[in-house]
C-alpha cells in the first residue's frame, strides 16, 4: 500500500505493538496474557508494517526464517516439558529458579513455564507472519 | 515410566522439527522421518504390550492431578490405534521419499507429516475433552499445510472445501465442550463419566450429545456429511491421501466411539440407533459412489466411506461383540486403506494416468505387482482368509447375534457390491490390452495442463513399504486370533470403563492425599 499517513503509522505502531506483547508475555503466568495472545499482538504489528511496506521489509523485520522460528519455538516448549522429565516429574512439571528470594519475599522467578511461553510466543509469530509473508509474496 | 506415553507425543514432533531443520537433501528428509516413525512404532510396541499386561496406563501432564490437569490415558483401544498409526507413518514415510516432489519436501512435507502424526497419536492418547480439541486442530492445520503444499488450483479447490466443512466441525466441537464445560465444570472425560448422569438439565445433554455427533460425524465422513472427502482426495499428492484415508477418518471414528462409551452411557437407544441407521446408509453410499466413478483414487475414496459404515454399524449395534468387531474393521480398514492408495500410486506411475479408460496392461507388464493389488483388492473385498474377511465376518456375526436380519441383508450386499468397482479396476487397468491412444492420450494431457510430478518409475522406495504392509496385511489374514483377542478386550474396557477410570483418578489419588485436607 503506497500511503505515507499509513506507513508513518504503522512504524510507530509496530514498536509499540511489540513491546505490549512483550509485557502480555510476562505477565501471563499469573494474569491474563501468555505467550499465544502475546505472539498474536507482536505479530499483528508486524503484519501492520507489512501492509505498509511489502513482505521484503516484512521479512527484514523479522531477521530469521519465519519456518525457523517455528521450529525454534517448538523444541523450545516441548524442551521446557522435557527438563523435568529428566528429574523424574512429569512433561510440563514447573522447575523454578527464585533469585534473590528471601524469608518472606519469593524474589525473581524464573522458571520452566516462562522457557514454554517464549516457544509459544515464537511459533505464533513465525506462524501468523510466515502465512501472511507467504500470502503477500503470491501476490 | 513416566515418560512412556508423552514420548508417543515428542518422537514425532522432534521428527517434525529434525526433518526441517538439518540441512539435507531430500531423500535425507524422508529417512530422517522413517527413523522416527520405526522409533514411534517401537514404543508403541512396548506400550502395547504393558497395556495387554497390566491394563490400562496413565500419566498427568505437569504433575496436576487429575480433574485438574491435563491427563494421558491409554487403553486397549489406544494402544492398538497407536501401533497402527506408526505402521501407516513408518510405510507413507518411505513410500514418500519417491512419490512426492523435490518442491514439496523443502516446503515441509515430512515436517508437516510428522506434525499429522503427532496430533492423530495425540488425539488418541489423551484423557482431556479440550486437549482432545487441540488434537484436533494440530491435525487440521498440518493437513492444510499437506493439502496446498506446492498447490495448483485443483488443489486449493479441493482443500478449501476440506477446510471449509472442517471448520465447521471444530467450531461445533468447541460448542460442545464449551456447553459441556459449563454443565459440569470439569473437561477430564473419566470425570465426565460421573458427572454428566448427575446433570439435572439432561435435555441440554442431549443437545450437547447431538453437537459431538454432527462434530465428529463430519470427521469421520459419516451420511449426509461425506462429500468433502472425495472433492478432495483425489487432488493430492498419493502419500497424503495414503494418510489422509488411513487415519483422519478413523480419529473421527474413535473420537465417537469414546465420547458415546464413556462421557455418555453407552446403551443409549436413540443413539445407537442413529450410528447404526447412518451406518447403514454410509455404508451402501459409499459403494455405490465407488460404482460411478472411473477414476481410481475416487474409487478407492469411496471405499474409505463405505467402510466408516461397517464401524458405526458395530457401534450401533452396542455389544461387547459388535463393538469389538467394529474396532477390528477399523483397525483392517487403516492398514488395507493406506496399503491401496500405495498400490494406485504405483499404478498412477506404472500406467501415466490415474483414469480407468488410459490404463492398461499392467498384468501382461508387471505380473507380481498385479498379484500385489489382487490380494489387497481380495482383502477389502473381503475374501478369505484376508484379514477384510475377518472383519466382515465378525460385523455379520454381530449383526446375527441381535437377529438385526436388515443390518445383516445391507452388510452382505454392501459386500457384495464393494465387489465391482475393485474387479472393474483389476480388469480395467491390469488385464485389458493397453489402449492404443494411451501413449499419445497421456501426453497431450502433459501439454494441457503440466502435471505436478513427472510419473518416472517407482523404485525400491515405492516398493518397500507396499510389499512390507501386504506381508502384514496376509500374516494380519492368516492369523486373526490375537488381535481378534485384543479388539475384544479393548471393546470391553469401552462399554465397560471401570478400569479407564480407576486408572486415570489413582493418578489423583498420590498427590492429593498428602495436600488435600
Amino acid at each position: 500500500m503506497n500511503s505515507l499517513i499509513f506507513s508513518t503509522i504503522s512504524r510507530l505502531l509496530v514498536g509499540l505493538m511489540l513491546l505490549f506483547s512483550l509485557f502480555l508475555l510476562w505477565r501471563g503466568h499469573n494474569e491474563p496474557g501468555g505467550g499465544f495472545i502475546g505472539g498474536l499482538v507482536a505479530a499483528a504489528g508486524i503484519i501492520v508494517y507489512g501492509l505498509a511496506e511489502g513482505p521484503a521489509l516484512m521479512r527484514k523485520l523479522l531477521r530469521f526464517d519465519p519456518r525457523k522460528l517455528v521450529l525454534v519455538g517448538l523444541l523450545m516448549a516441548v524442551g521446557s516439558g522435557i527438563l523435568p522429565l529428566l528429574q523424574g516429574d512429569g512433561f510440563l512439571t514447573g522447575m523454578w529458579l527464585f533469585i534473590g528470594a528471601t524469608a518472606t519475599d519469593k524474589g525473581l522467578a524464573l522458571g520452566t513455564p516462562l522457557i514454554f511461553d517464549i516457544g509459544v510466543y515464537l511459533v505464533v509469530v513465525g506462524g501468523v507472519a510466515g502465512m501472511v509473508i507467504a500470502m503477500e509474496e503470491e501476490l | 515410566m513416566n515418560g512412556l506415553l508423552i514420548s508417543c507425543l515428542l518422537i514425532p514432533m522432534i521428527t517434525a522439527v529434525a526433518s526441517f531443520v538439518v540441512p539435507a537433501s531430500a531423500t535425507t528428509r524422508g529417512l530422517i522421518s522413517v527413523v522416527g516413525s520405526t522409533l514411534l512404532l517401537l514404543l508403541s510396541g512396548v506400550v502395547l504390550y504393558q497395556v495387554a499386561t497390566h491394563g490400562p496406563l496413565s500419566n498427568q501432564m505437569g504433575g496436576w492431578p487429575a480433574p485438574m490437569g491435563i491427563t494421558l490415558v491409554v487403553d486397549m483401544l489406544s494402544a492398538l490405534l497407536i501401533v497402527v498409526t506408526a505402521i501407516v507413518a513408518v510405510c507413507v514415510s518411505l513410500f514418500a521419499i519417491d512419490d512426492v516432489s523435490e518442491e514439496r519436501i523443502e516446503g515441509g512435507f515430512f515436517t508437516f507429516l510428522n506434525m499429522l502424526i503427532a496430533g492423530v497419536v495425540g488425539a488418541f492418547i489423551t484423557g482431556d475433552l479440550f486437549n482432545l480439541y487441540v488434537w484436533f486442530e494440530v491435525m487440521l492445520i498440518s493437513t492444510f499445510a499437506l493439502l496446498v503444499l506446492g498447490g495448483n488450483k485443483v488443489q486449493l479447490d479441493g482443500a478449501v472445501k476440506y477446510v471449509a466443512i472442517n471448520l465447521i466441525s471444530t467450531v461445533l466441537l468447541l460448542a460442545a465442550i464449551g456447553l459441556l464445560y459449563g454443565l459440569t465444570g470439569t473437561l477430564n472425560m473419566a470425570d465426565l463419566s460421573v458427572r454428566v448422569p448427575q446433570v439435572e438439565n439432561q435435555g441440554l445433554v442431549s443437545v450437547v450429545a447431538v453437537l459431538f455427533l454432527i462434530a465428529f460425524g463430519i470427521k469421520a465422513a459419516v451420511f449426509p456429511l461425506y462429500f468433502w472427502l472425495p472433492a478432495s482426495y483425489h487432488t493430492l499428492p498419493i502419500s497424503v491421501t495414503a494418510v489422509f484415508a488411513a487415519l483422519m477418518t478413523k480419529v473421527g471414528i474413535y473420537a465417537l466411539m469414546r465420547t458415546f462409551t464413556l462421557i455418555f452411557p453407552a446403551d443409549n437407544e436413540a443413539i445407537n440407533a442413529t450410528l447404526l441407521y447412518l451406518g447403514l446408509v454410509t455404508m451402501v453410499l459409499g459403494v455405490f459412489g465407488a460404482m460411478t466413478h472411473s477414476d481410481i483414487r475416487r474409487i478407492l475414496a469411496f471405499h474409505v466411506i463405505g467402510s466408516i459404515g461397517f464401524m458405526l454399524v458395530g457401534m450401533g449395534l452396542g455389544s461387547a461383540l459388535a463393538m469389538g468387531a467394529a474396532i477390528f474393521y477399523m483397525l483392517h480398514g487403516i492398514l488395507i486403506k493406506a496399503l491401496l492408495f500405495m498400490i494406485a500410486g504405483i499404478v498412477g506411475k506404472l500406467g501415466g494416468s490415474f483414469e480407468l479408460s488410459k490404463l492398461g496392461g499392467l498384468y501382461q507388464e508387471r505380473p507380481g505387482f498385479s498379484m500385489v493389488f489382487l490380494l489387497a483388492a481380495l482383502s477389502l473385498i473381503g475374501i478369505p482368509p484376508l484379514s477384510g474377511f475377518w472383519a466382515k465376518v465378525l460385523v455379520l456375526e454381530a449383526g446375527l447375534h441381535h437377529d438385526a436380519a436388515l443390518v445383516v441383508t445391507v452388510v452382505v450386499l454392501a459386500s457384495l457390491l464393494t465387489f465391482i468397482p475393485l474387479i472393474r479396476i483389476w480388469s480395467e487397468a491390469f488385464w485389458k490390452a493397453k489402449p492404443i491412444d494411451a501413449v499419445v492420450g497421456t501426453d497431450a494431457a502433459h501439454h494441457k495442463n503440466p502435471p505436478t510430478k513427472t510419473f518416472a518409475k517407482p523404485d525400491h522406495c515405492s516398493w518397500l513399504p507396499v510389499l512390507g504392509l501386504s506381508a502384514i496385511m496376509i500374516l494380519f489374514g492368516l492369523l486373526p486370533g490375537k488381535v481378534i483377542e485384543w479388539s475384544d478386550v479393548a471393546a470391553e474396557g469401552l462399554l465397560t470403563p471401570t478400569r479407564y477410570m480407576e486408572t486415570v483418578m489413582q493418578t489423583t489419588a498420590i498427590p492429593d492425599s498428602g495436600e488435600v485436607q
